[in-house]
């Protein structure tokens, strides 16, 4: 079977492109960044997924799937290049998957997607509208994508879509939004809030998208790990030391002191918990995670 | 000292026995904390056996295990009842079992009460919420009165606001059995004669109850719990069916408090 990772070059299209070449399928990369020390057995073509050189994969290779991972969240990218690239990337995506009679496509997304919002039910599920961009306007772009691929769904009822929102990945490899976010020695958290923080192994996650490939299933799916935490505990199973920052100061602090730097809309994030229950994907499947909370948080705590 | 080592082993002992799914750094899936509880259990033991001497009648009717929902009368002022209830259920039930509040959703804005009550397993009062957790076999607490019920002031107390619905539709979705029950003696404890709606809303809150004595300080009143036996609703698709199920709850409560403040009235004497 021949798959399409786009986004191959970050750290979870790496893992998974090497799980699913060792599994036998055949593994074609795109990603405007390079990956040096590719496998083999990996041809990567270094493109923007929206560019010609993208399309030509498509057309000459033929894929039976497509993983598209491609996304930009970084803070330091402008806000219309990210729309740009993470709206229009996507729609390419599933152009190329028209055009060129791909069968399946996975797309990931995240479970910030629902928005940290104190007046709706703890656990998230896929009937719920994503309201993350009402308190957190930097996330709009993501929702977007997120929305447009859903809309994927109906859109081409000929091509099995998986849309999956991923609650934070941690592990070894200590790359990712939360990992980001707890990377420094101290943490700030927002004085008096303590929220929940949902996260899975990356190892999970990579089992998690290969299921749900492997599954032909055509829907939405969330998909979370073990049972959530609240962020003082998150802090010091990592071995960080939790700074409680007054809301007023905290946006002044951040980016500062060794402290990281996040968007402004991301306080939300901070003050409340964003979890999602993920129950559709592992009837569906069978799907279980292999590390639970404390291995998970061990696990990128002793990459130290 | 000795004292609150030997609450705090016990606290160990019955939430580890109770229904919380605790994981292996004491924290269930709701963020409900073994450490939080275990720190205000000798505080709540104190004021359930000491300072408001609560009595129970008719426990047994609460399940050992498995979804039950305990509706009842709100108190006036602050929630002295949820507190003392989830007391109850820990202290007096046996096996101990862990009653969730349904708080409102002003309160999971408010800094450091959104957070003990989340480590102390309160959650927002939402439908799919309840739902969730009825599923997973676990009893809640139901004031129907909601924000209303707990806003009577003095005067008004133990005359019971209108039932909202929603509990009796969360009831025969998930074929949970309601446990009706009475609190008498929080009326007496809080008495609230205003509310101070413009000091509230700096507080985050809808106001704040004014007693005679200014502050919402509860009195040492002694305080008990009347447990009727399990309803069971199996259907109920019209709202006048369902208007007629809340109305048969709402009167077996008060039937409960009837019986509590004759009761109550007679030991008095």
């Amino acid at each position: 079977m021949k798959v399409v990772i786009t986004g191959i070059s970050t750290i979870l299209g790496r893992m998974l492109a090497e799980r699913l070449a060792n599994l036998g399928y055949t593994v074609y990369g795109i990603d405007l960044r390079p990956w040096k020390k590719a496998p083999k057995d990996i041809e990567i073509i270094q493109s923007d997924v929206r560019k010609k050189p993208a399309e030509e994969v498509f057309r000459t290779k033929r894929p039976d799937a497509v993983i598209h991972m491609a996304s930009v969240a970084h803070f330091t990218q402008k806000f219309e290049e990210r729309y740009r690239v993470n709206l229009e990337s996507t729609r390419a995506v599933f152009q190329y998957c028209y055009y060129y009679g791909v069968k399946r496509a996975v797309f990931t997304g995240r479970h910030t997607v629902y928005g940290a919002d104190p007046d709706s039910s703890l656990y998230r599920t896929e009937l719920d509208p994503p309201l993350g961009g009402l308190t957190f306007p930097e996330l709009n772009d993501l929702i977007t994508a997120d929305l447009y691929a859903s809309s994927a769904l109906w859109r081409y009822p000929k091509i099995t879509t998986t849309l999956l929102r991923i609650v934070y990945t941690l592990g070894p490899s200590r790359r990712g939004t939360l990992a980001n976010f707890i990377k420094g020695p101290v943490v700030p958290s927002v004085l008096g809030f303590d929220p929940l923080f949902q996260f899975i192994h990356e190892d999970d996650a990579i089992n998690a998208i290969i299921i749900a490939l492997e599954n032909n299933l055509h829907g939405i799916y969330n998909i979370a790990g073990p049972q959530p935490v609240p962020l003082s505990i998150l802090i010091g199973k990592t071995g960080r030391i939790e700074l409680p920052v007054p809301q007023k100061w905290y946006p002044k602090v951040l980016g500062r002191f060794g402290l990281p730097k996040l968007f402004p809309g991301s306080l939300n994030h901070i003050k409340f918990s964003v979890v999602v229950d993920d129950k559709s994907f592992r009837d569906a499947t069978g799907f279980m995670h292999k590390y639970d909370e404390l291995e998970t948080m061990k696990a990128f705590r002793y990459m130290e | 000292m000795v004292g609150i080592y030997d609450d705090v082993k016990e606290a160990e002992e019955k939430l580890r026995n109770s229904d919380i799914p605790f994981n292996e750094v004491g924290i269930d899936p709701y963020g409900t904390s073994i450490n939080h509880l275990k720190a205000v259990y000798p505080v709540a033991k104190l004021l359930y056996r000491h300072y408001f001497q609560v009595k129970c009648f008719g426990i047994q009717n609460v399940p050992d295990r498995g979804r039950a929902m305990l509706v009842g009368n709100h108190s006036g002022g602050l929630p002295v009842d949820g507190t003392m209830l989830a007391t109850a259920m820990i202290l007096d039930h046996d096996p101990p079992r862990f009653a969730i509040g349904m708080v409102d959703k002003f309160a999971q804005r408010m800094p450091i009460v959104s957070s003990l009550l989340s480590r102390t397993g309160q959650v927002t009062g939402l439908r799919g919420q309840a739902t969730r957790l009825l599923e997973e076999e676990r009893l809640l607490m139901v004031f129907p009165e909601g924000v209303k019920g707990v806003g009577k002031l003095y005067k008004d107390r133990y005359n019971m606001v209108e039932f909202t619905h929603g509990f009796m539709h969360l009831a025969i979705k998930t074929g949970t059995p309601i446990i009706p029950f009475a609190f008498i003696g929080g009326e007496e404890a809080i008495p609230t004669v205003y509310h101070a709606k413009k000091l509230g809303n700096l507080l985050g809150a809808p106001y704040f109850p004014v007693t005679p004595y200014v502050l919402p300080l509860p009195k040492p009143v002694s305080c008990r719990f009347y447990f009727g036996e399990p309803m069971l609703y199996e259907s109920g698709e019209s709202y006048e069916e369902i208007s007629n199920q809340v109305m048969e709850v709402k009167e077996k409560v008060n039937e409960l408090i009837k019986r509590g403040l004759e009761e109550r009235e007679k030991e008095e004497q």
